[in-house]
């Protein structure tokens, strides 16, 4: 039987939303507060779901502490009180949450012993972006 | 005709572990860690069960939600509120209770139980960031 297993981290981070192909004019209309020179950050929570079968013994979709592990080295280590604007995963594009949820998701379509459902980030308590993978066409 | 999805939560508190008695002591230890800790431990559980149905032209509802909590108290929380999952529930004597059987034995529980609407998610929170989700997947046919 196929199930859904979700798990929420929290990191914290800083960002700019600039755009290097954009006038500061441009920049400013279009980011507004969220273009000030300096950046801010937000409490992540990422929401990753998996799916697959029950395993009939264990009763699991997978391990927690493998996804756990997983998280940390893959996620929470390389983005947690970062800047995101210096990784190199946001040096062609925009740390948005959009574009930190495609990163976050194709980090996560690597784990190796479940299948990536979707990913779900919180940036606060009212703003939350979900993302599934490309659309089939 | 609109149809609906429904949604309608619960908590109970439970005390479990995790344990295969084919394996070994030592085995069990190296897949559960801490769960395996055969002295139980617990958690403050909530889960959000899903219905889908059409909207009644007279009444306007889908399902009458005191009926539904009703039959969630009886299904679900009056068996495993305060209770030990492995010693006194009775599908866990053969099933690890985790959050994803957890989610399958309480579609189990349900199905067929709600007049009127089709069990569409069984969503089983065991803390705030961690929780499965079982839409009826896998379920031989006749049993769904």
């Amino acid at each position: 039987m196929k199930a859904h297993l979700s798990r929420r981290y929290h990191l914290a981070a800083s960002h700019r939303l600039h755009a290097a192909t954009y006038t500061d004019e441009q920049n400013r209309a279009v980011f507004g507060k969220c273009n000030n020179p300096h950046g801010h950050g937000h409490n992540y929570t990422i929401e990753i779901t998996v799916s697959g079968s029950v395993d009939p013994v264990t009763g699991m979709v997978c391990n927690l502490a493998d996804l756990d592990a997983f998280a940390q080295t893959n996620l929470l280590d390389p983005f947690d009180h970062q800047n995101l604007n210096t990784l190199f995963a946001f040096q062609r594009t925009v740390p948005s949450t959009e574009n930190l949820s495609l990163e976050v998701h194709r980090i996560f379509e690597s784990f190796p012993h479940a299948h990536l459902e979707r990913v779900r980030i919180e940036e606060t308590a009212n703003n939350s972006f979900d993302y599934s993978g490309p659309a089939l066409s | 005709m609109s149809m609906i999805h429904l949604t309608r939560k619960a908590d109970f508190s439970s005390a479990h572990f995790y344990w295969v008695d084919a394996w070994t002591p030592e085995e069990n230890q190296r897949v559960f860690g801490k769960c395996a800790n055969r002295n139980g431990h617990g958690h403050n559980y909530t889960i959000e069960v899903t219905v889908a149905g059409e909207i009644d032209p007279i009444s306007g509802f889908v399902v009458d939600l005191k009926l539904l909590k009703d039959i969630l108290e009886r299904e679900v929380v009056s068996v495993y509120d305060h209770r030990h999952l492995n010693l006194e529930v009775p599908e866990f004597a053969t099933r690890v209770p985790t959050t994803e059987n957890m989610a399958i034995s309480i579609w189990q529980r349900l199905q067929g139980k709600i007049p009127n609407a089709t069990l569409h998610r069984v969503r089983i929170y065991e803390t705030p960031d961690l929780f499965a989700d079982f839409y009826g997947e896998g379920l031989p046919q006749e049993a769904k």
